[in-house]
């Protein structure tokens, strides 16, 4: 079992929406509130003091990278020291993409909070491994073993 | 049985996200046409992907006078696309390695390394001005018994 303390969940950031029909060709049709595409939606909940993130869409140039940075900078202001990015909804990230996994982990790291990384798809767990980044990243498979390593 | 469909498609792009979008789009509708497993037609669509967003961000630097040339073509025996962009062109040799530890925790540059690792074969050619990059994925080494 594990722990759920709080599933009251807060979406940080309203997706950057494009005008055009064109990059809608690149989102995995997720949609925000008026039925638009987003690219990157991101919604926070709190776990036994551990803030999980539960990304669901790209994380490309333009369409996610930034609502991710937004996202981290945001917790780390806010003094959060543990952060547990759930990409099991990824399913298409970019160069640019991994890259902004990597700084926001740089980003934490360096203000003394610990991010960690939960769920890959294989996709993304690929990615990881092609560019070595899995050997950075303490990447997990299961959110309550996950929760319980930050202890 | 996969069928490829010989032919080559050709176009003008600006130099905005929205372009990058597109030939993405077109590159996946080449490689699910050919038949590629899901991996590979990812692969494919994140090269080209990549080349297009180095055309449009680096090579053209968003800049509305200047326009990326695609091409893409199923060869029968290959998927090639030609990606073209009208910048400063660069050397690829000197794009530092990215699995080095020195670089691993860099935000940046991963770009080449990806087209290189997902293509069969990647191809530099400077123009005056601008670059072209030409990938190509075989279709022998992809399909059912993959």
């Amino acid at each position: 079992m594990g722990p759920e303390l709080n599933r009251s969940e807060t979406v940080l950031e309203s997706a950057v929406v494009f005008n055009t029909s064109a990059l809608s060709k690149c989102y995995n049709r997720n949609t925000n509130q008026g039925g638009n595409p987003v690219a990157l939606t991101i919604a926070s909940r709190e776990v036994d003091g551990v803030t999980v993130l539960d990304l669901s869409g790209r994380i490309t140039l333009g369409e996610g990278s930034v609502q991710l940075r937004d996202a981290i900078r945001d917790l780390i202001t806010k003094g959060q020291k543990s952060i547990l990015l759930n990409l099991g909804d990824v399913n298409y990230i970019d160069s640019s993409g991994l890259g902004e996994l990597v700084s926001a982990y740089t980003t934490a790291r360096n203000q003394g909070a610990t991010l960690k990384l939960l769920k890959l798809t294989k996709k993304v767990h690929d990615l990881l491994q092609l560019t070595k980044l899995y050997t950075v990243f303490d990447i997990h498979d299961d959110e309550a073993s996950a929760i319980a390593s930050y202890k | 049985m996969n069928v490829p469909k010989p032919g080559r498609r050709s176009f003008r792009l600006n130099s905005t996200m929205e372009s990058v979008c597109e030939v993405e789009a077109a590159a996946d509708k080449l490689a699910a046409e050919a038949g590629l497993s899901e991996d590979e037609r990812f692969h494919v669509t994140m090269a080209v992907r990549e080349a297009a967003v180095n055309a449009v961000l680096h090579g053209n630097e968003y800049d509305p006078t200047r326009e990326i040339a695609v091409g893409l073509e199923n060869t029968g025996k290959a998927l090639v696309f030609t990606i073209a962009d009208e910048g400063r062109g660069f050397s690829p040799e000197a794009v530092p390695d990215p699995l080095a530890p020195e670089n691993l925790l860099r935000g940046t540059g991963r770009g080449i390394f990806l087209i290189r690792s997902l293509m069969d074969e990647v191809h530099f050619r400077q123009l005056h001005p601008g670059t072209e990059l030409t990938l190509v994925k075989h279709l022998e080494a992809t399909g059912e018994n993959k």
